[in-house]
């Protein structure tokens, strides 16, 4: 029979102790971990960038990643839209006894191999067990702190008039990928989750310019959400053009078939960067260049007038309002 | 071929939208029935580039908006039945009835399932043998076939437990009534084009005919919008009235047979209310006497009790494109999406909710 996590993983007993060594020790194996020491202690200086995140995502596995991936990328990226270097994570799980541990491993190996490529470690972790229905599989809760350079200003309050709004590449490829898998929705697709560390990214676009203004990922809620929380706390109008948001095809089906709007479908690996005009294009190019944003665009710009709002230049010329999204399209999708 | 970036395109669109202008002389008012149509045209902006000649009023085409408040209620108190499972379309959660809505019910312990086919309701039905499962089938001849055959297949497998609450509605009937009213002139009317891949566009032929306007059937992207409302503006200015279809990948003259054939052998005609329009005969479908035992208006003892209709909404009005959503007192105030009052704030298709999300003619 398929080994499972028992109530008893989670007692802080023998058996917890042996998942913890057999199960994550052995993967994130690093120093600070290693010591398993009641807090992860080092050193940093500088500013500190620190965030945290909690992942419920269903199903946990899905194509083009899983719930541990998320977790890392998720936090990852928090952090890199501070502007932020991406350096520790903690990571805390809570299992729903009976998941297979085989499911557990692989969740495992996808974080080691998420949190080798965005390069941080996770130096501190948590593990509960709790009774069959009182969480749904697997929920994984992290915490994050990176290191913010000198001379890097980066927050949804800086964009001012002018400005360009860059967009790293096609919206809705998690959300769609997600959705795709859902019971009673499932449909057969080709598309994967764009979740991706984009720490990386980050780091070129500010050697390229460190007058990046704002930068944000479009998680939940999607692109339109993201530019009504920029526009709405730089006290500023966004402007773009339908035509320059790139979207796949499958994603702009799947959207038809399901009633949904792209500009509101999650992503998980994509980035809008707000950039004075004079430093668009060199930024733009250094997206371009990572292979996380090879189909960077400037989908627009941002004007003074009617603060808050977010106005969109339709394929057929005329002009829309892109609200915020109202009440919940899809649960559970991060 | 792409079936949306294709009719997405901006270089076509501006042929379309030039060739408009320079045909349009007659000063005309063209109703889109459909409210997929009227999400198309709000999201689109196509609104705003029409020329001045061509004014466009939003129709009944919405099946969660014309829904009476008195069936709503009938819904609501069904879920309020010990072991009764209600299963329905996503858009019907939020619409508030007399007192509640099915949200609220099943906030306070009603079994409420949101689900994307029938056959997923009969699905849940198998899984809950001791329990009655309830479809709430509100919808236009585009989602009755689907219902029928959920009822078929229900009665081959012998499944005991699962009924089918019929508030389904027919437009063609619909719109006589609309015409027949004289509330509002119309020249031109954007027939529906998932209703039309169903019933086909003969049965839209008496408006040409009887009543003189012309009709085209409609897709529902940008571009088949736009063709649509030019093959509308040519008839006009050729003193033509006839129907056309400017859908042909989705809409044959004759319909589709097998599900025409469906709707007819579990379904026959009765008399429906429609929301701000009133009882229209003919217009609704309810369940044959073979297959009533399906039917959970006859299954259960339902107490709706007496209806109320929110003070202040003109639903109705606008319903019946006597009205705009701008001249409600409560629009964007009192009743917004996340507090909607009214059906058509509700909805996805609703006038309401396309004028709130996508804002009409700001300009900029």
């Amino acid at each position: 029979m398929e080994d499972k996590i028992l109530l008893a993983h989670g007692s802080g007993g023998k058996l917890a102790h042996e998942l913890v060594e057999k199960g994550f020790l052995k993967a994130f194996d690093n120093p600070l971990l290693a010591k398993l020491d009641d807090s992860a202690v080092f050193n940093l200086s500088g500013r500190l960038a620190f965030t945290t995140d909690s992942y419920v995502v269903s199903p946990i596995f899905f194509p083009g990643g899983d719930i541990g991936k998320l977790a890392v990328c998720g936090t990852v990226n928090d952090l890199a839209m501070s502007g932020a270097k991406p350096l520790y994570l903690s990571l805390s799980f809570i299992i729903e006894e009976g998941l297979p541990q085989g499911e557990l491993s692989q969740i495992v190996d996808s974080i080691y191999k998420a949190a080798q490529e965005a390069n941080v470690e996770i130096v501190a972790g948590d593990t509960k067990v709790v009774n069959r229905g009182s969480a749904d599989k697997l929920f994984i809760n992290t915490a994050g702190v990176g290191i913010i350079a000198e001379g890097i200003d980066i927050s949804g309050s800086n964009a001012s008039p002018g400005d360009k709004v860059l967009l790293s590449g096609p919206i809705g490829d998690h959300g769609i990928a997600v959705v795709s898998q859902r019971e009673g929705l499932s449909f057969s697709t080709q598309l994967k989750s764009d979740c991706a560390p984009l720490g990386s990214l980050v780091a070129e676009m500010l050697e390229a310019s460190s007058n990046i203004h704002c930068l944000r990922d479009p998680t939940r809620g999607g692109l339109a959400t993201t530019l009504n929380e920029l526009a709405k706390q730089s006290k500023v109008s966004i402007r773009i053009e339908e035509e320059k948001i790139p979207v796949r095809e499958e994603v702009l089906a799947a959207c038809e078939m399901l009633g949904f709007d792209p500009l509101y479908v999650a992503n998980e690996g994509k980035l809008v960067a707000i950039v004075p005009t004079k430093d668009a294009n060199k930024v733009l190019k250094a997206m371009q260049q990572n292979h996380y944003a090879k189909d960077a665009a400037i989908i627009g710009e941002v004007q003074a007038e009617r603060p808050g709002r977010v106005v969109m230049k339709t394929c057929l010329g005329a002009s829309r309002i892109v609200d915020m999204l109202v009440g919940d399209l899809l649960p559970r999708i991060c | 071929m792409k079936f949306i970036t294709e009719f997405r395109r901006s270089e076509l669109a501006e042929g379309l939208i030039a060739q408009i202008h320079r045909r349009s002389q007659t000063p005309v008012r063209f109703m889109e029935f459909c409210g997929g149509h009227t999400v198309t045209i709000f999201k689109y902006g196509i609104r705003q580039v029409l020329p001045e000649t061509i004014e466009m009023v939003s129709g009944p085409g919405c099946p969660v908006c014309v829904t009476a408040n008195a069936d709503l209620d009938k819904a609501i108190a069904l879920s309020k039945i010990p072991d009764v499972i209600i299963t329905t379309f996503g858009d019907m959660l939020k619409v508030p009835g007399s007192r509640s809505s099915l949200q609220k019910v099943k906030a306070d312990g009603a079994d409420v399932h949101t689900v994307y086919s029938t056959m997923d309701a009969l699905k849940i039905a198998g899984m809950n043998p001791t329990k009655s499962v309830v479809f709430l089938g509100i919808g236009f001849e585009t989602t009755a076939p689907t219902i029928a055959a959920s009822i078929l297949q229900a009665r081959e497998k012998r499944v005991k437990n699962y009924y089918v609450l019929s508030l389904h509605k027919l437009c063609p009937p619909v719109i006589r009534a609309i015409l027949d009213s004289g509330e509002v002139k119309l020249q031109g009317l954007i027939c529906p084009g998932h209703v039309s891949a169903i019933i086909g566009s003969h049965p839209w032929e008496f408006i040409a005919q009887d009543y003189g306007i012309p009709c085209v059937v409609s897709g529902f992207e940008p571009l088949d919008i736009l063709r649509c409302v030019d093959m509308l503006v040519a008839q006009i200015e050729n003193g033509e009235s006839k129907v056309e279809i400017a859908y042909r990948r989705g809409v044959r003259p004759e319909g589709n047979q097998q599900a025409l054939k469906l709707m007819e052998q579990i379904f026959e005609p009765c008399p429906a209310q429609w929301r701000g329009i009133g009882e229209v005969p003919s217009s609704g479908l309810k369940l044959r006497k073979e297959y009533q035992h399906f039917d959970a208006e006859l299954a259960f003892d339902i107490d709706p009790g007496p209806t109320y209709e929110p003070e202040g909404c003109i639903c109705g009005d606008i319903l019946r494109g006597v009205k705009t959503p701008a001249d409600c007192r409560l629009f964007g105030k009192a009743c917004t999406p996340q507090y909607p009052v009214g059906p058509c704030m509700v909805s996805s298709e609703g006038s309401c909710s396309a004028y709130y999300l996508y804002g009409e003619g700001i300009g900029g």
